[in-house]
């Protein structure tokens, strides 16, 4: 008998994929041991300046997902620490663990900071690339989590002035690495990617000249919280330079250098660093990229090619750069490369290398400690039909360790694995968290306000500026403050228990912590009020070191009577604060997938595995979507065998109901509680509840007009090619391939992003079949990302002619009196040349599904221009709607892969799953309420709200406005909006913030 | 005009070297009595020359002897760093002396006190004596002065004991020249962060500007920069073309 599973997983590696598979799984019942061999969690990713193709600033989107992780109470976060050993099986592994000493007692530590200050000595940063200083005890970055410093051992001299300045007595010099071993069910792998070492592309100078940088440092450089403030700047002589070249591919698509993989994800960041610069920087600042293919393939992101090209001014050239030499006068730089079969010298000012991505380090011990298989390039083997799996059972992988990939890819994919990891587990959900209790709430409705105000020191990062006792004691003669101190860190865990024990000692019933930010200590405080038997929303919080000591460092005198100021009005709005109730919703815990195409048999068969019932509707006849058009892959699984499995997995599963022949005409409700009407094809019409939706209606191929397509039988797009050849029927001498047929055009400006996959694989076959075939491609760019390059590659050493054309000079196709000609411009020769080919192939774009329209309506979420589901949030919920409960994945979202499909699938089942998985859903108490007698029912209300959270509800005779508490974030923008102010926001209500504003404008009376 | 004026020396001393006798010292040397010579930190002899003495001597116990236990022996490490910073600013080293003396000695103080002033007569006054023009000298000095009056070197000087004749926490221990070859290159670099701040105290300067009087590369001077913005010592002024300029910030 197999022992009995264990609820809990192991996460290894706190980058953004390690950070989203950890919160997907405490967030459904299930217990997290987070690990990195960093001192903090964040990866890469907290490194970076913007994200494209938003330009995000990318530590404002990172930072609420640390601060999440790190409060979550399901999961633990080990850092410093590593894999030694794993025993066991799916299910039920043991895992021992090395954590080594950070000589920091992070129960302890408060992360004020002072031990940096005042050690005396400096090591290289590497968080900033190697371009600044800090010093031998440290934190990664202000933000980080857990935001506990650590000691550089090899840098400390071991002075001790760190332990003497600690005044959280933190600082433990003697501290050990110790070894754990942790029980868990499954273990996700995210350890991420090493960046290349720019050094070994020697010929690039970089390390010899200090003006060629990497892109990972030219991040840190274009970062306000930078070495240079966000100001880019030469770092041989600090000069603003004009001329600044990025070249691409370096580490990447290198045959030579042994990684002939495309790293993914430089085009994109290439050109988002370049736009950035320009707009960093105060005078002109030319823009030059280097590149081989510009691999512009994920969603929107030609139309940020475009606008880098037109808008931003950004020059593009075709080249891949030979050397780079030095002028060591100036520390100028001089690009060699070719252009027009010549060659050519360009002088700059500054050159970034676009670094690839390389394996993480030590990646064979970890393969070798988990008996996980590696693939050529020593980056996790996965295959096509199961991208989250390892080679062995209960060890999932994301992120950039199966394949370099950006952020929104390594999300999906750390909520695909979550969803792998939760699977084979579900029985255990909920055993090993804990459920918290508190005591019941006071009822305070006849009590006079009596107010607790909590000063903190942080240390010296307010007590330093501002006179903390002076607060204190101002505090003190308030009106109703009735108990004020001082805390040297109110955020401690003893300064929580010593709350509690004043709310009884004085009858409190508000509380107020003057102190660092709401934004990552609010909840904690609210808790402890709660802990005290008070509602949490009679807390409030004066923020004195962001917006008060840390901005006025220099003027300690105002500063304090600032601090002053902020305390006396968020007292004056304490006074008002009204108990509020978190509004609780059932969930019916049902699934209703629209598309029953790969991703949507995929997502059904992961819900139905975590335990939960799903309806699967599908408008054709049978279940497999575009997934029945395939019929052979680059990587050589049989796309029908896998097709056929996965029917009957769905068929033979009792949880799913398949609905063919049907589609979803309405739905109502929210989330947790929706309501949808199934009409089937034969009339029959059928209600179902269920608490989530997934869409993955899928898209659909392109028809062309162009290229004699449908007056020519000779023409025909890559899918009739690859049924021709399947059945046998291929036979031709000479075949011509034409890519982005329908897309990356005026009507389309993106790409279709499987196309040159598609017109790669069929090539191949071709060569395989009859090699004597000639097979030429016409294409801008070759888009083979990732391990695809290889194909590429392979391809060419086929004797595949590829032949880049460019819009200006598209390729002709006549029939002329029967023959089928195609005249296109050979760029090496210079001239342009014309074939009779027997066959021409048009890679035609994948476009959306011509339905979108009306389910986006339908669900009420947003189409992109181009007519695919937007997402909430590009780079980190890709999966997600803005609106609660309703997810996409798949074709639905963009033309992707089947891996890629599949990995979304799971991410989206993840995702609802975090709903499903809960009884009831505990939602924010700050929510909009109408005074329904006041409403004027004039809709406006309903029309501003983003979430959907407003419905007209009928009320005797009239229409008045509701709020539908599920879906209310809370923003207040009905509130600011309402014509009769029948509007309160709770915990904002206009009494309150005017009370706040009058108070803020008294004098202080000392 | 300067040789009607007088040189100027003083003498720090301990109270325990101190001679009772009538002293037939020169009056060009003031004595100002400390109760141990350890009591002298590099930054006040850093303020008495930028303030225009021509020698500052200090006079000890010998060693083993000392009224506190070994204060002497502080006093010795002091001097060490005070030269270190003395060599980057230019002035003679020699205008220092470290003396060990008793009452017990053969030679008089007089005696000693007349050859150090003699020496310096050698070296001449101080190029910072009062009317001085402002020199690049004196940016130096005050540089120097700050860096000492920092609480980075200071922490080391005070560290330096217990490290070299102990152990440091860990248990390790450090060699005197380990020690000097750290201090050597942190002295180094809290003058030059100094001088920078300093010099972009009156006007805002590029890292152009600064390399050129720091003569130094340019991207060292940058990296210092860097460094001293992350210590609240520097922000940018405002850019000149290409050229970014920066200010010192006041120093809490």
């Amino acid at each position: 008998m197999a022992e009995k599973k264990v609820g809990a997983v192991l996460v290894v590696g706190g980058g953004v994929a390690g950070i989203q598979a950890s919160l997907d799984l405490a967030d459904s019942g299930f217990k997290v041991y987070l690990i990195d061999e960093g001192a903090s969690i964040g990866g890469v990713m907290a490194q970076l300046d913007k994200t494209f193709p938003t330009n995000d600033c990318s530590m404002c989107i990172l930072s609420p997902k640390l601060v999440a992780t790190g409060r979550h109470p399901n999961i633990t976060i080990l850092t410093n620490t590593e894999i030694l050993g794993l025993n066991g099986e799916a299910g039920n592994f043991e895992v021992k663990l090395r954590k080594r000493s950070r000589y920091i007692i992070e129960e302890k530590c408060n992360g004020c900071g002072l031990c940096a200050q005042k050690c005396p000595i400096e090591a290289v940063d590497m968080y900033n690339g190697g371009l600044s200083e800090r010093s031998a005890i440290y934190v990664d970055y202000p933000q980080a989590v857990p935001l506990k410093y650590k000691i550089d051992r090899e840098k400390c001299i071991g002075c001790g002035t760190c332990y003497e300045i600690c005044k959280a007595k933190a600082v433990a010099y003697d501290q050990q690495d110790s070894e754990a071993t942790l029980k868990v069910g499954s273990i996700i792998l995210a350890p991420g990617f090493e960046p290349f070492d720019a050094k070994l592309k020697s010929e690039y100078g970089y390390g010899r000249y200090p003006n060629v940088v990497t892109s990972i440092e030219f991040e840190r450089i274009l970062s306000a919280s930078g070495p240079y403030g966000g100001l880019v700047l030469r770092p041989s002589d600090g000069e603003i330079p004009k001329k600044i070249a990025f070249i691409q591919c370096v580490g990447s698509r290198d045959y030579k250098l042994g990684n002939n993989y495309c790293s993914a994800v430089c085009c994109m960041y290439g050109m988002k660093e370049a736009v950035i610069a320009k707009e960093h920087t105060p005078t002109k600042l030319d823009a030059t990229i280097f590149y081989m293919d510009l691999r512009a393939y994920g969603k929107e992101f030609d139309a940020y090619y475009n606008r880098a090209r037109e808008e931003w001014g950004i020059r593009f050239v075709r080249s891949r750069v030979a050397s780079i030499t030095e002028d060591s006068s100036t520390g100028n730089l001089f690009v060699h490369y070719v252009e027009d079969e010549k060659p050519k010298t360009e002088e700059f000012d500054m050159v970034v290398l676009s670094i690839g991505m390389q394996p993480p380090k030590n990646v064979e011990k970890i393969a070798k400690v988990l008996g996980i298989e590696l693939n050529k390039y020593k980056f996790c083997e996965t295959k096509t039909f199961s991208p989250l799996e390892t080679s062995k059972p209960g060890v999932f992988v994301c992120g950039a360790f199966s394949a370099p990939k950006d952020i929104p890819e390594s999300v999906a994919q750390a909520s695909g694995a979550a969803a792998k990891a939760m699977s084979i587990i579900a029985s255990e959900r909920g055993k090993l968290v804990a459920v918290k209790e508190y005591p019941p709430e006071r009822d305070i409705s006849q009590e006079e306000p009596r107010i607790g105000v909590f000063v903190c020191h942080c240390g010296i990062n307010i007590g330093g500026v501002v006179n903390v006792p002076e607060v204190v004691e101002y505090a003190k003669t308030l009106p109703n403050v009735v108990y004020a101190e001082a805390n040297l860190y109110t955020c401690s865990q003893d300064t929580q228990k010593l709350i509690r024990e004043k709310i009884q000692q004085h009858n409190l019933n508000r509380v107020i912590v003057a102190s660092c930010t709401p934004r990552t200590h609010e909840p904690l405080f609210r808790e402890t009020v709660q802990e005290a038997g008070l509602n949490p929303y009679l807390f409030e919080m004066a923020n004195i070191r962001d917006q008060c000591s840390w901005v006025h460092m220099h003027e300690p005198k105002e500063a304090t009577e600032k601090a002053k100021d902020l305390v006396r009005s968020v007292v004056a709005k304490a006074k008002l604060l009204k108990p509020l109730k978190k509004p609780e919703i059932s969930v019916t815990p049902v699934g209703l997938i629209m598309g029953g195409g790969v991703s949507g048999m995929t997502a059904a068969l992961e819900l139905a595995r975590q335990g939960f019932e799903v309806h699967l509707v599908e408008r054709e006849k049978e279940l497999g979507g575009y997934l029945r058009k395939i019929y052979y892959l680059l990587e050589g699984d049989n796309p029908k065998e896998r097709l056929d499995a996965l029917i009957k997995d769905i068929m033979e599963n009792d949880k799913i109901y398949v609905h063919l022949n049907a589609e979803v005409t309405e739905i109502s409700g929210f989330v947790g509680n929706f309501k949808s009407k199934i009409k089937h094809y034969n009339g029959k019409e059928e209600e179902v509840e269920h608490g989530i939706v997934i869409v993955a209606t899928g898209a659909t191929e392109y028809k062309p007009t162009e290229y004699l397509y449908d007056k020519d039988p000779r023409v025909m797009t890559q899918h009739e090619l690859e049924e021709k050849i399947a059945k046998g029927d291929f036979k031709a001498k000479n075949v011509i391939m034409i890519q982005c047929v329908g897309a990356r055009n005026e009507e389309r400006p993106n790409c279709a992003r499987i196309c040159c996959g598609q017109a790669i694989k069929n090539a191949l076959k071709i060569k395989e079949i009859i090699p004597e075939t000639e097979v030429y491609v016409l294409y801008k760019d070759i888009r083979s990302y990732g391990f695809k390059e290889d194909y590429y590659r392979k391809a060419s050493e086929k004797g595949v002619l590829f032949i880049n054309y460019e819009d200006s000079r598209k390729p002709q196709v006549r029939n002329e009196k029967g023959k089928l000609e195609v005249t296109f411009w050979e760029p090496v020769i210079k001239q342009e040349v014309t074939i009779e080919p027997d066959l021409l192939i048009l890679s035609a774009a994948t476009i959306p599904n011509p339905d979108n329209k009306r389910v986006a309506e339908m669900l009420k979420v947003p189409l992109t221009k181009d007519g695919f589901f937007l997402e909430a949030h590009m780079k980190l919920r890709p999966v997600d709607f803005a609106t609660d409960g309703v997810f996409l994945c798949g074709m639905a979202h963009s033309p992707k892969y089947i891996d890629e499909s599949i990995a979304q699938a799971c991410a989206a089942a993840a995702r609802a799953t975090t709903i499903l998985s809960k009884p009831a859903l505990e939602m924010e108490g700050i929510v909009a309420n109408v005074n329904e007698d006041l409403c004027s029912g004039c809709r406006i209300c309903e029309y501003l709200c983003p979430y959907g959270a407003i419905e007209m509800k009928q009320k005797d005779d009239r229409l008045v406005a509701h709020v539908i508490e599920a879906l209310c974030k809370g923003c207040g923008a009905c509130g600011s909006a309402c014509p009769t102010k029948a509007i309160t926001m709770g915990h904002f209500t206009t009494e309150e913030i005017i009370a706040q504003v009058k108070a803020a404008l008294l004098e202080v009376k000392a | 005009m300067m040789e009607l004026e007088n040189f100027n020396v003083v003498c720090f001393m301990c109270n325990w070297a101190f001679c009772q006798e009538e002293m037939q010292i020169p009056s060009d040397l003031n004595i100002v009595r400390v109760m141990c010579i350890g009591r002298i930190d590099p930054a006040i002899i850093l303020e008495t020359l930028e303030k225009g003495m021509d020698g500052v001597m200090l006079v000890g116990c010998k060693p083993p002897d000392c009224h506190f236990i070994d204060g002497n022996l502080q006093a010795e490490r002091a001097v060490k760093m005070l030269r270190k910073l003395l060599k980057l600013t230019g002035l003679e080293t020699e205008r220092i002396k470290l003396l060990w003396y008793s009452p017990t000695d053969e030679k008089t103080f007089a005696y000693y006190a007349k050859k150090f002033l003699k020496e310096i007569k050698e070296i001449g006054f101080s190029p910072l004596k009062r009317g001085a023009p402002k020199s690049k000298l004196l940016v130096n000095v005050l540089a120097a002065k700050n860096a000492a009056s920092d609480f980075r070197l200071r922490v080391l000087l005070g560290r330096e004991k217990e490290l070299t004749e102990g152990v440091n926490v860990y248990g390790e221990k450090f060699s005197v020249e380990e020690f000097d070859a750290l201090l050597d290159e942190i002295v180094t670099e809290e003058f030059v962060r100094h001088k920078i701040h300093v010099l972009t105290k009156t006007e805002p300067l590029s890292v152009k500007a600064l390399a050129d009087v720091l003569e130094m590369k340019t991207a060292n001077v940058l990296r210092h920069i860097v460094n001293m913005r992350r210590k609240n010592m520097i922000a940018l002024d405002h850019v000149e073309g290409t050229t970014p300029l920066y200010k010192a910030l006041e120093v809490k």
